[in-house]
Protein backbone atom coordinates (compact mmCIF):
# COMPACT_ATOMS: atom_id res chain seq x y z
CA UNK A 1 0.00 0.00 0.00
CA UNK A 2 1.49 3.30 -1.06
CA UNK A 3 0.82 5.82 1.67
CA UNK A 4 1.49 9.57 1.57
CA UNK A 5 4.48 8.94 3.82
CA UNK A 6 6.23 7.25 0.89
CA UNK A 7 5.88 10.37 -1.20
CA UNK A 8 6.97 12.66 1.64
CA UNK A 9 10.11 10.58 2.11
CA UNK A 10 10.87 10.76 -1.59
CA UNK A 11 10.36 14.51 -1.62
CA UNK A 12 12.77 14.87 1.30
CA UNK A 13 15.41 12.92 -0.62
CA UNK A 14 14.93 14.93 -3.80
CA UNK A 15 15.02 18.20 -1.87
CA UNK A 16 18.32 17.28 -0.22
CA UNK A 17 19.83 16.24 -3.55
CA UNK A 18 18.80 19.58 -5.03
CA UNK A 19 20.24 21.50 -2.09
CA UNK A 20 23.57 19.67 -2.37
CA UNK A 21 23.59 20.45 -6.08
CA UNK A 22 23.10 24.15 -5.39
CA UNK A 23 26.02 24.07 -2.97
CA UNK A 24 28.35 22.06 -5.18
CA UNK A 25 27.81 23.16 -8.76
CA UNK A 26 29.55 26.16 -10.34
CA UNK A 27 27.63 26.57 -13.57
CA UNK A 28 24.81 29.01 -12.89
CA UNK A 29 22.42 27.19 -15.22
CA UNK A 30 22.93 23.92 -13.39
CA UNK A 31 22.43 25.74 -10.08
CA UNK A 32 19.10 26.91 -11.48
CA UNK A 33 18.18 23.36 -12.42
CA UNK A 34 18.93 22.22 -8.88
CA UNK A 35 16.66 24.98 -7.53
CA UNK A 36 13.98 23.67 -9.85
CA UNK A 37 14.51 20.20 -8.44
CA UNK A 38 13.99 21.53 -4.91
CA UNK A 39 10.78 23.29 -5.95
CA UNK A 40 9.55 20.09 -7.55
CA UNK A 41 10.26 18.16 -4.38
CA UNK A 42 8.20 20.70 -2.42
CA UNK A 43 5.39 20.29 -4.92
CA UNK A 44 5.41 16.55 -4.44
CA UNK A 45 5.06 17.06 -0.69
CA UNK A 46 2.18 19.49 -1.23
CA UNK A 47 0.32 17.07 -3.46
CA UNK A 48 0.93 14.17 -1.09
CA UNK A 49 -0.42 16.18 1.84
CA UNK A 50 -3.43 17.18 -0.21
CA UNK A 51 -4.12 13.50 -0.82
CA UNK A 52 -3.67 12.76 2.87
CA UNK A 53 -6.10 15.44 4.04
CA UNK A 54 -8.58 14.86 1.27
CA UNK A 55 -8.61 18.57 0.44
CA UNK A 56 -7.46 20.20 -2.75
CA UNK A 57 -5.75 23.23 -1.19
CA UNK A 58 -2.35 21.56 -1.44
CA UNK A 59 -2.82 21.05 -5.16
CA UNK A 60 -3.74 24.72 -5.60
CA UNK A 61 -0.59 25.75 -3.74
CA UNK A 62 1.48 23.38 -5.88
CA UNK A 63 -0.05 24.99 -8.95
CA UNK A 64 0.95 28.44 -7.68
CA UNK A 65 4.45 27.18 -6.95
CA UNK A 66 4.73 26.00 -10.55
CA UNK A 67 3.66 29.40 -11.86
CA UNK A 68 6.08 31.28 -9.61
CA UNK A 69 8.86 28.87 -10.58
CA UNK A 70 8.20 29.53 -14.25
CA UNK A 71 8.40 33.29 -13.63
CA UNK A 72 11.60 32.81 -11.66
CA UNK A 73 13.19 30.77 -14.42
CA UNK A 74 12.29 33.37 -17.06
CA UNK A 75 13.82 36.26 -15.13
CA UNK A 76 16.77 34.23 -13.89
CA UNK A 77 17.74 32.97 -17.29
CA UNK A 78 17.43 36.47 -18.74
CA UNK A 79 19.82 37.73 -16.06
CA UNK A 80 22.12 34.83 -16.87
CA UNK A 81 22.24 35.66 -20.57
CA UNK A 82 22.91 39.32 -19.71
CA UNK A 83 25.80 38.30 -17.45
CA UNK A 84 27.08 35.89 -20.08
CA UNK A 85 26.99 38.64 -22.70
CA UNK A 86 29.01 40.96 -20.49
CA UNK A 87 31.51 38.48 -19.04
CA UNK A 88 31.56 35.52 -21.48
CA UNK A 89 31.11 33.08 -18.61
CA UNK A 90 28.24 31.28 -16.92
CA UNK A 91 30.20 30.30 -13.84
CA UNK A 92 29.03 31.64 -10.51
CA UNK A 93 32.67 32.14 -9.51
CA UNK A 94 33.31 34.72 -12.18
CA UNK A 95 30.55 37.09 -11.08
CA UNK A 96 32.50 38.39 -8.10
CA UNK A 97 32.76 42.10 -8.78
CA UNK A 98 30.94 42.92 -5.55
CA UNK A 99 33.50 41.03 -3.50
CA UNK A 100 35.36 43.49 -1.22
CA UNK B 1 -1.43 6.13 -14.99
CA UNK B 2 -4.01 3.93 -13.40
CA UNK B 3 -3.91 5.99 -10.23
CA UNK B 4 -6.08 8.74 -11.63
CA UNK B 5 -9.18 6.78 -10.80
CA UNK B 6 -8.93 5.81 -7.15
CA UNK B 7 -12.61 4.93 -7.04
CA UNK B 8 -12.09 1.81 -9.06
CA UNK B 9 -8.80 0.90 -7.39
CA UNK B 10 -10.13 -1.24 -4.62
CA UNK B 11 -8.51 -4.57 -5.26
CA UNK B 12 -5.16 -5.64 -3.92
CA UNK B 13 -3.82 -6.22 -7.41
CA UNK B 14 -4.21 -2.53 -8.13
CA UNK B 15 -2.41 -1.71 -4.88
CA UNK B 16 0.47 -3.96 -5.87
CA UNK B 17 0.63 -2.23 -9.22
CA UNK B 18 0.79 1.12 -7.50
CA UNK B 19 3.53 -0.07 -5.18
CA UNK B 20 5.61 -1.43 -8.04
CA UNK B 21 5.11 1.76 -10.02
CA UNK B 22 6.05 3.82 -6.99
CA UNK B 23 9.32 1.98 -6.45
CA UNK B 24 10.34 1.95 -10.09
CA UNK B 25 9.72 5.67 -10.37
CA UNK B 26 11.38 6.36 -7.03
CA UNK B 27 14.58 4.59 -8.03
CA UNK B 28 14.49 6.24 -11.44
CA UNK B 29 13.94 9.76 -10.15
CA UNK B 30 16.47 9.58 -7.32
CA UNK B 31 19.10 8.08 -9.63
CA UNK B 32 18.42 10.77 -12.23
CA UNK B 33 18.63 13.50 -9.59
CA UNK B 34 21.95 12.20 -8.28
CA UNK B 35 23.33 11.91 -11.80
CA UNK B 36 22.13 15.45 -12.46
CA UNK B 37 24.22 16.76 -9.61
CA UNK B 38 27.21 14.72 -10.77
CA UNK B 39 27.00 15.18 -14.56
CA UNK B 40 29.56 17.63 -15.86
CA UNK B 41 27.81 18.85 -18.98
CA UNK B 42 24.85 21.13 -18.54
CA UNK B 43 22.92 19.45 -21.36
CA UNK B 44 23.08 16.10 -19.60
CA UNK B 45 21.84 17.81 -16.44
CA UNK B 46 18.84 19.18 -18.34
CA UNK B 47 17.98 15.76 -19.77
CA UNK B 48 18.23 14.10 -16.36
CA UNK B 49 16.05 16.85 -14.88
CA UNK B 50 13.48 16.00 -17.53
CA UNK B 51 13.49 12.39 -16.28
CA UNK B 52 12.88 13.57 -12.71
CA UNK B 53 10.08 15.90 -13.78
CA UNK B 54 8.32 13.25 -15.86
CA UNK B 55 8.42 10.75 -13.02
CA UNK B 56 7.03 13.43 -10.70
CA UNK B 57 4.20 13.91 -13.19
CA UNK B 58 3.45 10.18 -12.88
CA UNK B 59 3.43 10.58 -9.10
CA UNK B 60 0.93 13.42 -9.33
CA UNK B 61 -1.30 11.18 -11.38
CA UNK B 62 -0.95 8.45 -8.75
CA UNK B 63 -1.81 10.94 -6.01
CA UNK B 64 -5.07 11.94 -7.62
CA UNK B 65 -3.89 15.18 -9.24
CA UNK B 66 -4.35 14.61 -12.99
CA UNK B 67 -4.51 18.34 -13.68
CA UNK B 68 -1.18 18.95 -11.98
CA UNK B 69 0.31 15.96 -13.78
CA UNK B 70 -0.47 17.53 -17.12
CA UNK B 71 0.60 20.98 -16.00
CA UNK B 72 3.86 19.45 -14.84
CA UNK B 73 4.48 17.90 -18.24
CA UNK B 74 3.38 20.94 -20.25
CA UNK B 75 4.84 23.74 -18.14
CA UNK B 76 7.92 22.14 -16.64
CA UNK B 77 9.06 19.55 -19.11
CA UNK B 78 7.71 21.46 -22.07
CA UNK B 79 8.32 25.11 -21.38
CA UNK B 80 10.83 25.49 -18.56
CA UNK B 81 13.22 22.81 -19.74
CA UNK B 82 13.06 24.06 -23.31
CA UNK B 83 13.94 27.51 -21.98
CA UNK B 84 16.91 25.97 -20.19
CA UNK B 85 18.01 24.31 -23.42
CA UNK B 86 17.65 27.55 -25.38
CA UNK B 87 19.83 29.39 -22.88
CA UNK B 88 22.31 26.53 -23.05
CA UNK B 89 22.45 27.06 -26.79
CA UNK B 90 23.22 30.75 -26.25
CA UNK B 91 25.77 30.18 -23.52
CA UNK B 92 27.44 27.34 -25.38
CA UNK B 93 26.54 23.71 -25.25
CA UNK B 94 30.02 22.72 -24.17
CA UNK B 95 29.90 24.81 -21.00
CA UNK B 96 31.24 22.18 -18.63
CA UNK B 97 31.88 22.84 -14.99
CA UNK B 98 35.39 23.42 -13.76
CA UNK B 99 36.61 20.89 -11.25
CA UNK B 100 38.75 23.38 -9.39
CA UNK B 101 37.37 24.28 -5.99
CA UNK B 102 37.54 28.00 -5.35
CA UNK B 103 36.66 27.53 -1.70
CA UNK B 104 38.84 24.87 -0.13
CA UNK B 105 36.94 21.78 0.96
CA UNK B 106 33.67 23.10 -0.40
CA UNK B 107 32.53 19.76 -1.72
CA UNK B 108 33.19 17.96 1.54
CA UNK B 109 31.34 20.59 3.52
CA UNK B 110 28.48 20.56 1.02
CA UNK B 111 28.20 16.79 1.36
CA UNK B 112 28.26 17.10 5.16
CA UNK B 113 25.59 19.80 5.05
CA UNK B 114 23.51 17.60 2.77
CA UNK B 115 23.73 14.66 5.12
CA UNK B 116 22.90 16.89 8.09
CA UNK B 117 19.91 18.28 6.22
CA UNK B 118 18.75 14.78 5.31
CA UNK B 119 18.98 13.68 8.95
CA UNK B 120 17.16 16.79 10.13
CA UNK B 121 14.36 16.50 7.63
CA UNK B 122 14.04 12.75 8.23
CA UNK B 123 13.71 13.38 11.96
CA UNK B 124 11.07 16.04 11.40
CA UNK B 125 9.11 13.91 8.95
CA UNK B 126 9.54 10.85 11.15
CA UNK B 127 8.09 12.67 14.13
CA UNK B 128 5.17 14.01 12.18
CA UNK B 129 2.06 11.92 12.04
CA UNK B 130 1.47 11.20 8.38
CA UNK B 131 -1.80 9.40 8.17
CA UNK B 132 -3.09 7.21 5.40
CA UNK B 133 -4.67 8.73 2.35
CA UNK B 134 -8.13 10.14 2.79
CA UNK B 135 -10.97 8.03 1.43
CA UNK B 136 -11.24 8.31 -2.29
CA UNK B 137 -13.60 10.91 -3.65
CA UNK B 138 -14.41 12.42 -7.00
CA UNK B 139 -12.14 15.39 -6.17
CA UNK B 140 -9.15 13.14 -6.76
CA UNK B 141 -10.52 11.50 -9.86
CA UNK B 142 -12.64 12.69 -12.70
CA UNK B 143 -13.87 15.78 -10.88
CA UNK B 144 -10.38 17.05 -10.14
CA UNK B 145 -10.32 19.89 -12.65
CA UNK B 146 -13.75 21.15 -11.69
CA UNK B 147 -12.98 21.08 -7.99
CA UNK B 148 -9.65 22.86 -8.56
CA UNK B 149 -11.34 25.53 -10.64
CA UNK B 150 -13.90 26.02 -7.88
CA UNK B 151 -11.12 26.58 -5.37
CA UNK B 152 -8.99 28.82 -7.59
CA UNK B 153 -11.84 31.11 -8.53
CA UNK B 154 -13.35 31.39 -5.07
CA UNK B 155 -11.00 31.04 -2.13
CA UNK B 156 -7.76 31.60 -4.02
CA UNK B 157 -8.99 34.30 -6.35
CA UNK B 158 -6.71 37.05 -5.05
CA UNK B 159 -3.54 34.92 -5.09
CA UNK B 160 -4.49 33.84 -8.59
CA UNK B 161 -4.78 37.44 -9.77
CA UNK B 162 -1.53 38.40 -8.08
CA UNK B 163 0.21 35.47 -9.72
CA UNK B 164 -1.05 36.59 -13.12
CA UNK B 165 0.38 40.05 -12.44
CA UNK B 166 3.64 38.38 -11.45
CA UNK B 167 3.74 36.51 -14.75
CA UNK B 168 3.29 39.72 -16.73
CA UNK B 169 6.00 41.43 -14.70
CA UNK B 170 8.33 38.48 -15.27
CA UNK B 171 7.72 38.52 -19.01
CA UNK B 172 8.41 42.26 -19.24
CA UNK B 173 11.44 41.90 -17.00
CA UNK B 174 12.87 39.17 -19.20
CA UNK B 175 12.34 41.33 -22.28
CA UNK B 176 14.06 44.29 -20.62
CA UNK B 177 16.95 42.17 -19.40
CA UNK B 178 17.49 40.40 -22.70
CA UNK B 179 17.15 43.58 -24.74
CA UNK B 180 20.37 44.96 -26.15
CA UNK B 181 20.54 48.61 -27.06
CA UNK B 182 22.27 49.29 -30.36
CA UNK B 183 25.18 51.63 -29.66
CA UNK B 184 26.43 52.00 -33.21
CA UNK B 185 24.35 52.90 -36.27
CA UNK B 186 23.21 49.97 -38.33
CA UNK B 187 25.59 49.42 -41.26
CA UNK B 188 23.99 50.05 -44.61
CA UNK B 189 24.14 47.62 -47.50
CA UNK B 190 26.66 49.86 -49.28
CA UNK B 191 28.98 49.82 -46.25
CA UNK B 192 28.62 46.07 -45.91
CA UNK B 193 29.51 45.56 -49.56
CA UNK B 194 32.51 47.89 -49.31
CA UNK B 195 33.70 46.08 -46.20
CA UNK B 196 33.32 42.77 -47.94
CA UNK B 197 35.40 43.83 -50.93
CA UNK B 198 38.02 45.40 -48.67
CA UNK B 199 38.30 42.24 -46.56
CA UNK B 200 39.94 40.43 -49.47
CA UNK B 201 37.33 37.67 -49.58
CA UNK B 202 34.29 38.79 -51.53
CA UNK B 203 32.78 35.32 -51.86
CA UNK B 204 30.94 33.36 -49.13
CA UNK B 205 32.90 30.90 -47.04
CA UNK B 206 33.00 27.34 -48.39
CA UNK B 207 30.40 24.99 -46.94
CA UNK B 208 31.45 21.99 -44.88
CA UNK B 209 31.67 18.60 -46.44
CA UNK B 210 32.12 19.70 -50.06
CA UNK B 211 33.89 16.89 -51.90
CA UNK B 212 34.65 15.24 -48.57
CA UNK B 213 33.73 11.70 -47.58
CA UNK B 214 30.47 12.80 -45.99
CA UNK B 215 28.63 16.05 -45.42
CA UNK B 216 28.59 16.29 -41.63
CA UNK B 217 28.76 19.84 -40.29
CA UNK B 218 32.16 19.26 -38.71
CA UNK B 219 33.69 17.75 -41.84
CA UNK B 220 35.92 20.27 -43.57
CA UNK B 221 35.49 20.77 -47.28
CA UNK B 222 38.14 19.51 -49.64
CA UNK B 223 39.82 22.04 -51.85
CA UNK B 224 40.46 21.11 -55.50
CA UNK B 225 44.02 20.11 -54.70
CA UNK B 226 42.82 17.68 -52.02
CA UNK B 227 43.76 19.78 -49.02
CA UNK B 228 41.33 20.70 -46.27
CA UNK B 229 39.62 24.05 -46.04
CA UNK B 230 39.74 25.14 -42.41
CA UNK B 231 37.34 27.98 -43.15
CA UNK B 232 34.52 25.63 -44.01
CA UNK B 233 33.99 24.44 -40.43
CA UNK B 234 32.36 26.70 -37.89
CA UNK B 235 34.83 27.74 -35.17
CA UNK B 236 32.20 26.76 -32.61
CA UNK B 237 32.40 23.15 -33.77
CA UNK B 238 36.14 22.95 -34.16
CA UNK B 239 36.69 24.57 -30.76
CA UNK B 240 34.43 22.18 -28.95
CA UNK B 241 36.20 20.38 -26.11
CA UNK B 242 36.04 16.63 -26.11
CA UNK B 243 35.69 16.55 -29.86
CA UNK B 244 38.85 16.07 -31.78
CA UNK B 245 38.80 17.87 -35.08
CA UNK B 246 38.86 15.49 -37.97
CA UNK B 247 42.45 15.16 -38.96
CA UNK B 248 43.26 14.16 -42.47
CA UNK B 249 46.64 14.29 -44.20
CA UNK B 250 47.44 17.73 -45.48
CA UNK B 251 45.20 19.46 -43.00
CA UNK B 252 47.56 22.21 -42.01
CA UNK B 253 48.98 23.84 -45.06
CA UNK B 254 46.56 25.04 -47.70
CA UNK B 255 48.63 25.87 -50.75
CA UNK B 256 47.14 28.13 -53.37
CA UNK B 257 45.40 25.92 -55.85
CA UNK B 258 46.07 26.42 -59.53
CA UNK B 259 43.14 27.68 -61.49
CA UNK B 260 42.97 24.88 -64.02
CA UNK B 261 42.60 22.25 -61.26
CA UNK B 262 39.65 24.13 -59.89
CA UNK B 263 38.04 24.28 -63.26
CA UNK B 264 38.51 20.59 -63.97
CA UNK B 265 37.28 19.39 -60.57
CA UNK B 266 34.26 21.61 -60.22
CA UNK B 267 31.21 19.58 -61.13
CA UNK B 268 28.06 21.05 -62.60
CA UNK B 269 26.14 20.74 -59.31
CA UNK B 270 28.56 22.71 -57.17
CA UNK B 271 30.59 24.65 -59.66
CA UNK B 272 30.44 27.85 -57.68
CA UNK B 273 31.65 26.16 -54.48
CA UNK B 274 34.58 24.61 -56.24
CA UNK B 275 35.65 27.84 -57.84
CA UNK B 276 35.41 29.69 -54.54
CA UNK B 277 37.62 27.12 -52.94
CA UNK B 278 40.04 27.32 -55.82
CA UNK B 279 40.27 31.09 -55.56
CA UNK B 280 41.69 30.97 -52.11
Amino acid sequence: MVSPAHFIALSVILFVIGAVGVLVRRNAIVVFMCVELMLNACNLAFVAFARMHGALDGQVIAFFVMVVAAAEVVVGLAILTAIFRARRSASVDDANLMKY
Amino acid sequence: MTGTHPLILAGSAAETTRLVAYWILAILSVAAAICMVLARRAVHCAMLLAVVMLSLACYYAMLGAPFLAFVQIIVYTGAVLMLFLFVLMIVGISAADSIIETIRGQRMWAALAGIAMLVLLSLVVGHAVIGPAAPASAKFGNGNVTALANLIFTRYLYPFEIVSALLIIAAIGAMVLAHRERTTPKPTQRELAAHRIASGRPTPLPGPGTYAQHNAADMPALLPDGSLSELSVSPVLSGRPGETPRELPGATAVPPAPQETAGSLAGPASASGGQEAGDR
